[in-house]
């Protein structure tokens, strides 16, 4: 199978350093943010970014896990039902800047489903998008990330996939690969 | 696996281990859902759901009614007492009227044993047994083990005693089969009387001394006497029941471990159970209650996602 290194530890590394700085930013000093990583692959990206503005800024942002499935509008379209993931929030998003993470935007379905989803967590004030690899030319709805690490041109006949050294990987790394036919 | 290995819920039976665990697993998702300050998903906002009632319920309908509505679902209820059953229409009819009017799923409680399996071979909506007569009610069953797993962790090897009437008890069936899927051995303990015959051929063990069976088990699920099927005396009095196999704190204080203490409902105060225990920690019978909603959005949810 062809598979395309796109991004490799290092430049991994580079980019998360490069969004905490943008973070902080445009974000001074997180007092009215907080940071939803998507379910389930956003939430490994957004526990290497709370880390890395820890590191930084010495300051623990207020993270939480969302978890979209049910609010899918591909339930009962799609040929197995996705299993759905732990939402983990202890805060209510009522008023604040939200900064939704996802390793990888593509359609831009599961976006629109993670904001319907946070909508149950209060009114916020602003909601920004930060994802690790941009897919242009495939989107169906009209979502464009505020943050991104790199930006692919893809087709449908293809996968991005994102390892991670914590889950088990060699290292942190981008592919991209054709869809078996 | 994220997906049921069937379309109905018309028993425990008739599932698997793989798709407790996936009802289990969902309904903890869900769980955090109802205690969001908004309780309420889109998933099945194209759906409309029916729930006919041939027999009197307070918790099992109100449950699944808030469940349908925490999932967006249409709603429309149904009970035999106001409706044209009493002028002598059949099961099918009654229920294929309803689906012309683009009813997508069923959730139904009738008096006799085998109705939703009749129900599922002869009309085309996803059939849910809210409980049949004496054989089985399935949500109660994966609710209370539900709430085991999440008092006590993995039901593997856990001692669950079974403690009442299990010969009217569709409770009782439900709940031997579904915990023995998930590993747990079963007990049941209750009057001889009440007891089925060939009960131990289903692989549980058989206690008649009530305090003997508190002492084997990690939980104990009590049964309600259900007054309304003793067309027979299956025992002298209810007095008489009470001293014998009504639970009570201090039976619980001179056992040498905590169990926990279950009830479907709805309680027989001072029968099966004492007030002292039913209000006590030891009792989770309103964790019961809630952990029911979640439950049945599960179960609701997984079975829309079957494709037909």
């Amino acid at each position: 199978m062809q598979k395309r290194l796109v991004l490799n530890q290092q430049q991994i590394q580079i980019i998360l350093k490069r969004f905490c700085h943008q973070l902080i930013e445009n974000h001074d000093n997180f007092e009215n943010t907080v940071l939803l990583g998507l379910q389930p692959r956003g939430i490994i990206l957004l526990d290497r970014i709370v880390e890395e503005l820890e590191n930084i800024s010495g300051k623990k942002v207020p993270a939480g896990y969302l978890d979209a499935t049910f609010h899918r509008d591909d339930f009962r379209r799609r040929d197995f039902p996705l299993k759905a993931n732990e939402t983990k929030i202890d805060f209510l998003v009522e008023g604040k800047n939200v900064i939704l993470v996802d390793d990888v935007l593509y359609k831009g379905r599961s976006v629109r489903a993670a904001m319907d989803a946070m909508i149950a967590f209060g009114r916020p004030q602003k909601v920004e998008l930060m994802v690790l690899v941009d897919r242009k030319l495939t989107r169906d709805y009209p979502i464009m990330p505020d943050y991104f690490g790199i930006r692919v041109n893809t087709l449908d006949s293809q996968y991005v996939v994102v390892e991670w050294a914590s889950q088990g990987q060699p290292e942190d790394a981008v592919w991209i690969t054709e869809k078996e036919k | 696996m994220s997906q049921l290995s069937t379309r109905h819920l018309l028993g425990i039976k008739d599932l698997t281990s793989a798709d407790i665990q996936l009802i289990l697993d969902t309904a903890e998702n869900f769980k955090e859902v109802i205690n969001r300050p908004i309780k309420k998903v889109p998933s099945l906002r194209d759906i409309t759901i029916a729930n006919i009632f041939f027999e009197n319920s307070t918790r099992t309908r109100l449950s699944f009614e808030l469940a349908e509505k925490r999932l967006s679902a249409d709603v429309v209820n149904f009970s035999s007492s106001n409706s044209s059953v009493k002028k002598g229409e059949t099961l099918v009819d009654t229920v294929n009227n309803i689906l012309s009017m683009k009813v997508d799923m069923v959730v139904m409680r009738h008096s006799s044993p085998g109705a939703p399996h009749f129900l599922a071979r002869n009309v085309k909506a996803n059939i849910v047994n809210a409980g049949d007569g004496t054989h089985e009610h399935p949500t109660q069953a994966l609710l209370d083990a539900f709430s085991m797993r999440e008092k006590l962790g993995d039901l593997q090897g856990k001692k669950v005693a079974i403690i009442g009437d299990i010969l009217h008890s569709r409770v009782a069936l439900s709940n031997i089969f579904c915990l023995q899927k998930l590993g747990a051995e079963i007990m049941v303990c209750g009057p001889i009387t009440l007891l089925p015959k060939h009960i131990e051929s289903l692989g549980v063990k058989v206690e008649l001394d009530v305090r003997k069976a508190l002492a084997w088990c990690d939980v104990a699920n009590v049964l309600r006497i259900q007054l309304e099927r003793q067309q027979i005396k299956y025992f002298p009095s209810l007095r008489e029941y009470s001293l014998y196999y009504g639970i009570n704190k201090k039976m619980l204080q001179e056992l040498d471990k905590e169990i926990v203490v279950m009830h479907p409902g709805p309680i027989n105060r001072g029968v099966e159970l004492a007030s002292d225990v039913a209000d006590s920690d030891h009792a989770i019978i309103l964790q019961q209650v809630e952990n029911g909603v979640a439950v049945r959005m599960a179960v609701l949810y997984l079975l829309a996602g079957v494709k037909a």
